[in-house]
């Protein structure tokens, strides 16, 4: 692998992880909200 | 999609650059993204002056959402910037170019945005704060991009010129379709996180009432 090689795969794969962890931080956090929504209708439910 | 066919055009369709060698295979991403960076910011400042002119609801957090989103995608342009740098003249950095410096100057402005808005609460002062902000942000953006073209700057290569872009066919289309697959992305990344943050604005409320 040559060093122009190196760094075009360096690029590339530091865009597509910055993406990635994006993603993985945007759906933790929509996973989070849908444990707050889950637990407010239950507090909803418990107060009948 | 769109994404894998950029990848795909960079890859196996537009021809090495006979000057720069395989390391000009970066352009067809750094520039893309740098681009989608301004457009980002530059949806942010329309938001806060709706915001600020209209009060239009929600203009503050859609505002915000996208000059995270222009941050990110800042980020990502000095980065590759800084490796395609590297490749190609040896450096990391030049802070003889006009292009970088102006560029770092208009994202650490962006970073500086969340300092400010999270050092006041929540309310009315911090969403009229932050978009005054926003709007000041956005005097940079066409200062950054024609840096080079006001400027002797001799470092940083001008693509985009008067005459039209200095490229062939194959690469000007190749840069197009990656340049609207990272709109694309950043699109859809927007209304994710906006998404996400309209929820929990809601159940902050929900919350409340049911306190």
């Amino acid at each position: 692998m040559t060093n122009a090689e190196k760094y075009v795969a360096a690029a590339y794969l530091f865009v597509f992880l910055t993406l990635l962890v994006y993603v993985v931080i945007i759906a933790s956090k929509l996973a989070r909200l849908e444990s707050a929504l889950i637990d407010l209708v239950e507090r909803v439910r418990a107060r009948g | 999609m769109l994404l894998g066919t950029a990848i795909a055009l960079i890859a196996f369709y537009v021809p090495v650059d006979a000057d720069q060698g395989l390391s000009q295979k970066i352009f067809y991403f750094h520039v893309p993204i740098a681009l989608t960076a301004y457009c980002c910011f530059g949806w942010g400042a329309w938001k806060a002056l709706r915001h600020l002119w209209t009060r239009q609801e929600g203009a503050d957090l859609e505002s915000y959402v996208a000059i995270h989103l222009g941050v990110i995608f800042g980020a990502m342009t000095l980065v590759t910037g800084s490796i395609w740098a590297r490749a190609s003249w040896g450096v990391w950095w030049a802070w003889s170019s006009h292009q970088l410096v102006l560029f770092l100057v208009l994202f650490l402005f962006y970073c500086a945005y969340f300092m400010l808005r999270f050092s006041v609460e929540p309310g009315p002062r911090r969403a009229n704060l932050s978009a005054v902000y926003a709007i000041f942000g956005v005097v940079l953006i066409p200062v950054s991009f024609l840096a080079i073209r006001l400027a002797d700057d001799f470092i940083h290569p001008t693509v985009f010129t008067s005459n039209g872009p200095q490229m062939s066919g194959s690469m000007f289309f190749t840069f197009c379709v990656a340049w609207a697959a990272l709109l694309a992305t950043a699109s859809a990344l927007y209304r994710i996180e906006l998404a996400g943050k309209r929820i929990d604005a809601r159940l902050r409320e929900l919350r409340e009432l049911i306190a």
